[in-house]
């Protein structure tokens, strides 16, 4: 098969979706590479190269359409790249199925086959070709060197001759591959970081790669990362009260944040508001990343620079991973050979499009003359579930109450029945006929005797069980007193008896006691 | 010294006793509640020697002081774990002294029977206080103070032989009976038939003792109590051996009790029911911990596992003490989960040293204590306390359980069944459904152990063989020396 990348025509737009190295494991494949002339060039990849790497250079974009087999490229196609598509074609390119219903329905009338590559699913096997995950790396990382690029003082903080410098504090809010890339850099330039996300499961992630998480005064119920997709869903108000409550804390301190907070398909979320920009001190930057869904501060102008009144500097670019365009390119061209490598699996140039994988049915879009997006759901999960917590349900305070009144009435009831049980047999002992009164009396004691001694030994710590043994053994001797009666009798049976249970039980109190003692001693309080 | 004297002094007594009891609530409350005791027990015993009735006092008082001093030697010469041991075998003298002193009431009995025709005032003024006192019981009362003393007896017989047999399982090897005792559940042909044959003996024998059969009925009677005591209680497996020490320490109050019926003897009847009761609920609180029933229990080995057991896959990986030396000076939190194998190998004072120097260097070291971890409850608690082990991170199952996620490493030293896996995971486990310390949750598991065995209920551990379960092979006390000089 011919994989053939065209220029990208989009205005600026520096990244190309074939490397001569991506070109080199393509061919290893049993493809054949072609490139429209020029087309590496913003990437810093000559024709040259492409040449010496044994990808035929194809003079202009229409005969490279018409050539390839496979056209795979990085940005959405245009208009009039989607009329080039022809039956029997397959495209692999950034695609935003979600909001591309006219690109869909061309495709789908010329019979193309298309692979959006931000619909990779995110399961480990396919990170590989995540292309939105090396996007987004490369545009955490330039987020930072653009803030760096237009913020007037160090990252990290010196102790010079010429004075001290305090070190920049940076609040990355949104803790995604985007963030978590920021957050890197950013402490690796030595400025103190902190970062925000919705989800707190991602807090040990912050963590390792040294910032501070921020944590809400906030209980509610958390959300699970695993069950969106590994992406953050939309939170509730009070949630988001109690978020921008933090944010606006944190403002006046902070002198540089980056915002990467996007909602898939949704409007970004407007996380840094005009009071908290005001708020900052004069000098400060803020990196919107979320500028191309309209930002999470409403200042943001999309592909701009601004300077506000009171100094603060808000870079609303988009197009972060195609100014690093070199990075970005072999990044991608990996991305993309991953996928074709996948979609060769006997390595012999020949497509198999198999819509049973995972991987290449999620990422299909359309395909024989069917728009097959949405996917279905993968069938292996994304990321192991988090085990669920026992999530104490909110009653309401009716529930509360009849829950309450259950288990008082359950109580009283089982009380009762024991009660009762109990009563019965105490006085079916006491109806017997002839029963003597002084036994009645003894009786009386003993059965207090049980009740308390019931009572008493619940509430009796876990850890002095054992002492609590050695204690009631040494107690149980109290048959000594039975032994001292009888000692005193005329039969010499009796006394020899009787004085042999003296000894025994004196043994066992003072044994008993003493070991208590000395286990109670060895308890200490650290 | 007055009747009225007397009573009153137990009737202090009495209060003494319960508030030793209730002491125990608390570490520190319960140095006062032994006080308590102490206490109790001085006023009951001064006040009977005192009070009517006791005569020859200074052979008494001989004899007291003989005790003490045998039960001084005792209690100080003895290991702190060997603990279990002296608890047992001081209950077989309690249960034997409750069958001299019913004894000694059916000798009365009888002596004043054979007065009572013909005997003068003058002649029942020689008997003793004792003699006295049955000498004026009506026909009716002298019944009941026989089914008393049966009672009396037979539970004390029952608790003799039940509490040496307990002693020498728990002792092993170093049991000082003159005979081995397997520490495995051993039953003679029959089982627990032989046992139900014997009781229904008992009781025939009993009711031919109230008929009047005499003396002869008695000793008959106490002796198939001594068999039923060494029977059943070989028939239990080590492993359940805390419940049956508990419940030995229940049979003696309550032997007590059935005496301080025929003696007449509040004191008996309130301290023998508070004993009896208290033993009765540590034994359910314990039975409970293990989610096993107590009568399962008592009529020893597992019940109820059906179907096939799970095959443990994989195989246990064995690693050094450099290894765990390096694990333990990376991580920064540990939890230890100290069993009967640390007892066994007298550990407590190198896992002490090394909690010592771990967390002199910021670590969290925390320990987590099973309910049923040791052979008797809370006998982790004593040793750990023993080695100066603060109590303060020393932790119950409850309040530990669920940190173990968080937790870097996981020591498991000497304990087997308490932390296996298989009580969740396999239905068809003798253990399953009993709770256990999820200790396989941490991010790495170090188990010492002296070999591949399995633990006492027999079953194969999966914990073992777990990714991310190493094994430390050796006696628990030569691992750890080993293992502290390389921690820094």
């Amino acid at each position: 098969m011919k994989i053939g990348t065209p220029k990208e025509v989009f205005a600026g737009e520096n990244r190309v979706a074939m490397t001569p190295e991506s070109a080199g494991f393509l061919q290893k494949l049993g493809h054949d590479c072609l490139i429209e002339a020029g087309a590496g060039a913003a990437a810093g990849f000559s024709d040259t190269q492409y040449t010496d790497a044994g990808v035929m250079v194809v003079k202009n974009a229409a005969a490279l359409w018409k050539e390839a087999d496979i056209v795979a490229k990085v940005r959405q196609p245009e208009p009039a790249e989607m009329k080039k598509l022809r039956e029997g074609q397959t495209l692999i390119s950034f695609f935003n199925p979600a909001g591309n219903e006219t690109g869909m329905e061309a495709a789908k009338k010329v019979g193309a086959t298309v692979i959006a590559m931000e619909m990779v699913p995110r399961i480990s096997r396919a990170q590989k070709m995540d292309a939105l995950s090396s996007m987004a790396n490369i545009a955490g990382y330039r987020a930072v060197i653009e803030a760096g690029n237009n913020f007037g003082r160090f990252f990290t903080g010196q102790v010079t001759a010429a004075g001290k410098v305090p070190p920049a504090k940076v609040l990355v809010v949104g803790a995604g591959v985007a963030g978590l890339a920021a957050i890197g850099t950013s402490t690796s330039l030595g400025a103190i970081t902190y970062a925000f996300d919705v989800r707190p499961e991602v807090a040990e992630q912050v963590e390792s790669m040294g910032a501070e998480f921020v944590f809400l005064d906030f209980e509610e119920e958390q959300q699970d990362g695993a069950s969106t997709g590994g992406y953050a869903s939309v939170q509730s108000d009070e949630f988001r009260e109690a978020q921008l409550a933090k944010f606006r804390e944190l403002a006046p301190e902070v002198d540089v944040v980056i915002t990467t907070a996007l909602i898939p398909n949704r409007e970004a979320p407007e996380l840094w508001t005009r009071d908290m920009v005001e708020a900052m001190k004069p000098g400060s930057v803020i990196v919107d990343l979320a500028a191309e869904k309209g930002g999470n501060c409403k200042l943001t102008v999309m592909d701009q620079k601004i300077v506000t009144d009171n100094g603060v500097t808000i870079i609303g670019y988009t197009d972060f991973p195609s100014r690093m365009g070199a990075q970005a390119s072999s990044l991608y061209a990996n991305n993309i050979r991953h996928m074709l490598a996948d979609l060769t699996p006997e390595k012999d140039g020949v497509i198999n499009h198999d819509m049973e994988d995972d991987v290449i049915r999620g990422a299909t879009v359309t395909h024989e003359k069917e728009i097959t997006w949405p996917p279905p759901p993968p069938k292996v999960a994304a990321i192991a579930a988090q085990p669920a917590k026992e999530k104490p349900k909110e009653l309401t305070p009716e529930e509360i109450r009849a829950n309450e009144v259950a288990a008082f009435k359950k109580e009283t009831k089982t009380q009762v029945t024991l009660l009762a049980v109990g009563a019965a047999l105490v006085l079916g002992l006491g109806a017997i006929p002839g029963m003597p009164a002084s036994f009645m009396q003894h009786f009386i004691v003993f059965i207090l005797s049980v009740f308390i001694g019931f009572q008493v030994i619940w509430n009796v710590a876990h850890s002095l069980h054992t002492p609590l043994m050695a204690v009631t053994n040494a107690i149980s001797s109290i048959i000594i007193l039975g032994a001292l009666i009888q000692i005193g009798s005329s039969s010499v049976l009796i006394t020899i008896l009787a004085a042999l249970g003296v000894f025994m039980a004196a043994v066992n109190i003072f044994g008993g006691f003493l070991v208590t003692r000395r286990m109670l001693a060895m308890f200490q309080k650290s | 010294m007055d009747f009225g004297f007397t009573i009153a002094a137990y009737a202090v007594a009495a209060v003494l006793f319960i508030l030793s009891l209730g002491g125990l609530s608390g570490q520190e409350s319960a140095k006062r509640a032994v006080w308590y005791g102490i206490a109790g027990m001085a006023l009951a015993v001064t006040a009977t020697l005192i009070g009517p009735g006791s005569g020859l006092w200074l052979l008494s008082l001989i004899l007291i002081a003989a005790g003490a001093l045998v039960g001084h030697q005792l209690a100080t010469r003895v290991q702190m774990t060997q603990m279990p041991e002296l608890v047992a075998i001081m209950h077989s003298l309690v249960g034997l002294a409750a069958v001299f002193v019913g004894f000694n009431a059916d000798l009365m009995i009888n002596a004043t029977e054979a007065l009572r025709g013909t005997a003068t005032p003058e002649a029942l003024k020689e008997l003793s206080a004792f003699g006295q006192l049955v000498a004026k019981k009506t026909p009716v009362e002298i019944g009941i103070l026989r089914v008393e003393l049966v009672l009396g007896i037979w539970i004390g017989a029952v608790t003799f032989t039940g509490s040496v047999i307990a002693y020498a399982k728990l002792a092993g090897r170093d049991s000082l009976l003159p005979v081995e005792i397997d520490t495995s559940a051993k039953q003679l042909p029959g089982g627990h038939m032989l046992n139900a044959a014997a009781a229904a003996a008992s009781l025939i024998l009993a009711i031919m003792y109230l008929g009047g059969s005499g003396t002869f009925a008695l000793v008959l009677l106490t002796l198939l109590g001594l068999f039923i005591g060494y029977h059943l209680i070989m028939g239990i497996g080590g492993a359940d051996m805390p419940v049956v020490v508990s419940m030995l320490n229940s049979y003696s109050g309550w032997a007590a009790a059935a005496i301080g019926f025929s003696l007449g003897n509040d004191l008996l009847i309130v301290v023998g029911a508070l004993v009896g009761s208290s033993g009765a609920i540590l034994s359910y609180i314990m039975c409970k911990a293990m989610n096993r029933s107590f009568v399962s229990v008592i009529l020893g080995g597992f019940g109820g596992a059906k179907g096939e057991q799970m095959a443990v896959e994989g195989e246990q990986v064995a690693i050094d003490a450099d290894g765990v030396a390096t694990a333990l000076n990376e991580a920064d939190s540990i939890i230890i989960i100290p069993g009967y194998g640390m007892a066994v190998a007298q550990a407590q004072t190198a896992v002490a040293e090394l909690v010592k120097k771990l967390r002199a260097k910021g670590k969290e070291v925390r320990f987590a204590i099973h309910p049923v971890a040791g052979r008797l409850p809370g006998h982790m608690n004593v040793l750990l306390a023993e080695a100066k082990v603060p109590y303060d991170i020393v932790l119950e199952m409850d309040e530990i359980n669920e940190d173990f996620p968080e937790t870097d490493v996981a020591i498991v030293i000497g304990s087997n069944d308490i932390v296996n896996p298989a009580a969740q995971d396999d239905p068809n486990s003798p253990i399953a459904g009993m709770p256990v310390l999820e200790c396989w949750k941490a991010k790495q598991v170090f188990v010492s152990k002296r070999g591949q065995g399995t633990g006492y209920s027999g079953i194969e551990n999966p914990l073992f063989f777990k990714d991310n379960t190493r094994m430390f092979y050796g006696d628990a006390k030569a691992s750890l020396d080993t293992l502290l000089p390389k921690i820094d």
